[in-house]
């Protein structure tokens, strides 16, 4: 993993190794999934595939995006391919790709909000600020620990 | 090393192929022993098999191959005939050769299978005891040693050589002894063989080429991006035609987008149609199952296949071939007489089992009959009330066909009927579960003496299914038009009438049906003014049970393409999958028996349902709320209404002090709740609503009580600890639905007290409720 394909969230850098990243597209459309825990974004259209969109603010615990970001509506869709399976997660900003050989590979800071840590491999302390490696695997990991499926309350008969 | 494994693959899938068309020329051969092609055709594949064997080192198999090689090419000049045990020996080798195969495929290697007593039987029947003085030069066939000269691959004079040496005691085969002296090539004589049988296959099989599946499914998904694409286009062009644009520069474009649209439309067409599969591809198995099981049961039957090109998709193809294997398996060990019983019944002793499939209303019909003993629905009924599987006044109202139908469900098939033939784990409930499960229905009728047919109905693919799209709260959704049954305008204030107590557990009386409702909105949790009710009820039929979904607005019917959820929203059951429509936008398939499920209704009212949630349903029974007058209400428990209905105050007759109706060609005694309970203080008359008089109506039997009472209200769901007795006649206790006191209808009493005999008959009933 020497070479990170890196984005924005909030006020973190994150890479991802850039072999697992398929590509990079805007898209405005997105069908919302009710009943779907908070993280799920809703459904892409990828080229006649439908696809998992993931918010990444929603899922590193992170307030959602206010301003002119959340006014446009559209979101930049990294779509990440791991066990074959392609899966969106909605990012701010794209940033290069950066070639970390050369960088020390670092424990995480513990400075760094524990929601976000979870997700993370550990930190390459670039020259002008901190590249958390995000570990797309347990990112996808949305759903799987999620309780039962609330039922809706009923009222009551008059 | 890799492209010798691409050779033994090549080889292992062309064997398999050719060993199908085996299976099937051997039997074809049995009934027309003498047919020269079948037999220059089972050679040719038997000859291939043990060529290429032999150049890849598969030496078991090239040696058995070479006894029926020897056997068949005897069988096809006529020297000997080809009798039962021949075939039932080729037949066995056809077998060992699956087995090799297998092995091959499996390990690379033969196995240690032993086939030396199949090689000294086909050995053994190389020749007629005793030999009818054969002779060779009889053959119509050309000869293979003039085929060879006449092709120019050889001269007279080697032939002439080869069959001299032949005749001094060569039992090699001609060709090879060509070969062996160099006289000529083994591609000559293939090519020679082939020419002898009368050619023709070739043709075909140039004409054809094999494809991956995977190649096939990667293209018919660039074929729906491309259909996609095309609507985006079209959509677009028909958005910038409106305000004044350069006409003539749009008109060309337009002109353009159109052909791209209709040869869009044929793409897609065709493409689809390569994933078309003739129902042969499974029917071609069945004749070597019904031979042999007709063998092993005694039984005499003749296969007669209808519409073999009837074609499916693959994956539909693969989903029925067990529960198709295990229908044609019944047929023959339950349906089918042996020849003695048939004899006597007047029948001719072999029995025809009829396969037939065909093209229907964008669906595949497939029907498995037999002219056999057919299904008694008497011997069905009573085995179905011994496993309880109906209670006797279920079976009553049931006609023959609906009886019949019985064998599918769960628990019908018993061990009594499992023989070493059908007993094979698959019962009949499987079967329709199976078809089910991709969409498809099963049905049987039967006339006793005269035969059973089963008929599947089937979609065409999996992949694209007709669905309704429906609005809900500004979004779009669909559902598979297989569990819709109808849709229901909610519109006007007539209409919406129709829905009794919109909160709590609302329910909708369409004709003369209780169907409760299920709100879209509320189940997925989306936020809508809860008052209003949607616009329309579309009623599902999920898992025997029927509810309505009440959703904002029906779209349309179209054909979707079902693509599946990532495994992030796996855990939501409600949804089956997505699609995507013309516009590009993702919509999300519901499943209908998860919402009903959800809605708890199959929970509230369906027995299964409610046994398997067990101890807790008796504290959340459904109770149907009436209103009887002054203000009071009762709760009748939903399990003892049969039906609402509403009469005309004119329809009530007086017989001997009671009020009774015509009801369903029977005389139906009347009870006054309000009198029953003892409303006081309400006017003679009063209980009756404008117009008609409303009717809970309790059916037993041929029996039924009809309840008047002044509105219905609601169904609510009783809760648990609520209840409380009063004793008092004709109740049970009360219980609180929502924040009133509702009085529990003691239904018993009540019949009884409206038809004082209305148990009698039903003695153990009594004694138990007693």
């Amino acid at each position: 993993m020497n070479q990170l394909s890196t984005f924005t969230v909030g006020t973190y850098l994150f890479g991802v190794d850039v072999a697992v990243v398929q590509e990079v597209v805007r898209l405005q459309q997105r069908t919302p999934v009710p009943l779907a825990p908070p993280e799920i974004a809703g459904l892409i259209n990828l080229r006649g595939q439908v696809l998992t969109a993931i918010d990444l603010r929603a899922r590193l615990g992170l307030p959602p995006a206010g301003g002119a970001l959340a006014a446009s509506g559209e979101r930049l869709n990294v779509v990440v391919r791991v066990d074959d399976d392609p899966v969106s997660l909605l990012v701010d900003e794209i940033g290069g790709v950066v070639d970390v050989s050369q960088v020390p590979f670092e424990q995480t800071p513990s400075t760094v909000d524990e929601r976000v840590r979870d997700l993370l491999l550990g930190a390459y302390p670039l020259p002008d600020r901190l590249l958390l490696a995000l570990d797309a695997r347990r990112v996808l990991d949305v759903g799987a620990g999620t309780g039962p499926v609330p039922v809706p309350p009923r009222e009551p008969a008059a | 090393m890799d492209a010798v494994d691409e050779i033994v693959a090549e080889f292992l899938v062309e064997s398999h192929e050719n060993l199908d068309q085996l299976d099937r020329d051997l039997l074809a051969l049995e009934q027309n022993p003498d047919s020269r092609d079948l037999l220059a055709s089972v050679f040719r594949t038997i000859h291939t098999i043990k060529g290429t064997s032999g150049f890849l080192a598969f030496h078991r198999l090239e040696k058995l191959t070479h006894v029926g090689e020897n056997l068949l090419s005897r069988l096809r000049d006529g020297r000997i005939a080809l009798t039962e045990p021949r075939s039932t020996a080729l037949l066995t080798m056809v077998d060992a050769i699956r087995g090799l195969l297998a092995d091959i495929e499996r390990t690379g290697g033969e196995g240690e299978l032993d086939h030396s007593e199949l090689i000294a039987t086909l050995s053994a029947l190389l020749e007629d005891t005793p030999d009818t003085g054969t002779d060779i030069d009889r053959s119509p066939t050309p000869r293979i040693g003039e085929v060879l000269v006449d092709s120019g691959d050889t001269t007279p004079e080697a032939v002439e050589l080869a069959r001299m040496e032949q005749r001094l005691g060569d039992d090699r085969l001609l060709g090879a002894i060509l070969v062996g002296h160099g006289a000529t090539t083994p591609a000559a004589v293939d090519g020679a063989l082939e020419a002898q049988a009368g050619g023709g296959h070739r043709s075909v099989l140039e004409s054809s080429v094999r494809v991956d599946v995977d190649l096939l499914d990667s293209l018919m998904r660039l074929v729906g991006e491309l259909v996609l694409a095309r609507n985006q286009l079209v959509s677009r062009l028909g958005d910038a035609e409106e305000p004044g644009t350069d006409s003539t520069k749009d008109s060309s474009l337009a002109r353009s987008a159109q052909r791209l649209s209709l040869v869009t439309s044929e793409l897609q067409e065709q493409v689809m149609k390569t994933r078309m599969q003739p129902v042969d591809a499974v029917w071609s198995k069945i004749p070597r199952v019904v031979r042999d099981l007709a063998r092993t049961c005694g039984r005499q039957v003749r296969l007669e296949m209808e519409g073999r090109e009837t074609e499916l998709d693959r994956s539909v193809l693969e989903a029925i071939k067990d529960p198709l294997t295990h229908l044609v398996r019944n047929a023959v060990d339950h349906g089918i007489e042996s020849p003695e019983e048939r004899i006597r019944a007047g029948k001719p002793a072999e029995g025809v089992l009829t396969l037939r499939a065909y093209h229907q209303a964008g669906q595949v019909h497939l029907e498995i009959s037999e002219d056999g003993a057919g299904i008694d629905p008497r011997s069905i009924a009573t085995k179905a009330l011994e496993r309880g599987l109906v209670s006797p006044t279920q079976l009553a109202t049931m006609t023959h066909r609906d009886i019949v139908n019985l064998i599918f469900l769960p628990g019908f098939s018993t061990a009594s009927q499992v023989t070493s033939v059908s007993g094979r784990g698959v019962g009949m409930d499987v079967v329709k579960t199976r078809i089910e499960a991709i969409g498809g229905s099963v049905d049987v009728t039967s006339s006793v003496g005269a035969g059973s047919t089963f008929r599947l109905t089937i979609p065409l693919t999996l992949a694209i299914i007709p669905a309704l799209t429906i609005g809900c709260a500004g979004r779009r959704y669909a559902v598979p038009q297989v569990s819709v049954l109808e849709l229901v305008r909610l519109s006007g204030e007539h209409a919406r009438g129709g829905i009794e107590l919109i909160s709590g557990a609302p329910v909708y009386r369409l004709r003369d049906m209780l169907l409760p409702l299920v709100r879209l909105d509320e189940q997925l949790g989306l936020a809508t003014d809860a008052d209003e009710p949607g616009g329309f009820i579309v009623v599902l039929q999920a898992e025997q049970q029927r509810f309505g979904l009440v959703v904002d607005d029906v779209l349309d019917t179209q054909e979707i393409v079902v693509k599946p959820l990532g495994r992030q929203l796996k855990g939501i059951p409600v949804y089956a999958g997505a699609t995507i429509l013309g516009d590009g936008s993702v919509v999300l398939i519901l499943d209908a028996s998860t919402l009903a499920r959800r809605a708890n209704v199959l929970a509230g009212t369906g027995g299964v349902a409610a046994a398997e949630a067990g101890i807790g349903t008796e504290a959340l029974e459904p109770v149907l709320v009436v209103e009887i007058g002054s203000g009071r209400r009762a709760g009748i428990p939903l399990e003892m209404v049969t039906r609402l209905e509403e009469i005309s105050r004119a329809a009530v007759e007086h017989v001997g002090g009671r009020e009774v109706v015509q009801y369903r060609g029977h005389i139906m005694p009347l009870v006054r709740i309000s009198t029953l309970l003892g409303t006081y203080g309400a006017a003679p008359g009063h209980g009756i609503a404008e117009g008609g008089i409303q009717l809970v109506v309790y059916t037993l039997g041929e029996r039924s009580v009809g309840f008047v009472v002044e509105r219905i209200l609601d169904i609510a769901t009783e809760r648990a600890g609520t209840r409380s007795d009063i004793d008092d006649q004709a109740l049970v206790g009360s219980v609180v639905v929502g924040d009133r006191v509702v009085e529990l209808l003691d239904v018993r009493s009540a019949v009884l007290a409206a038809d004082p005999h209305f148990y009698s008959g039903c003695a153990d009933d009594a004694e138990a409720l007693a």
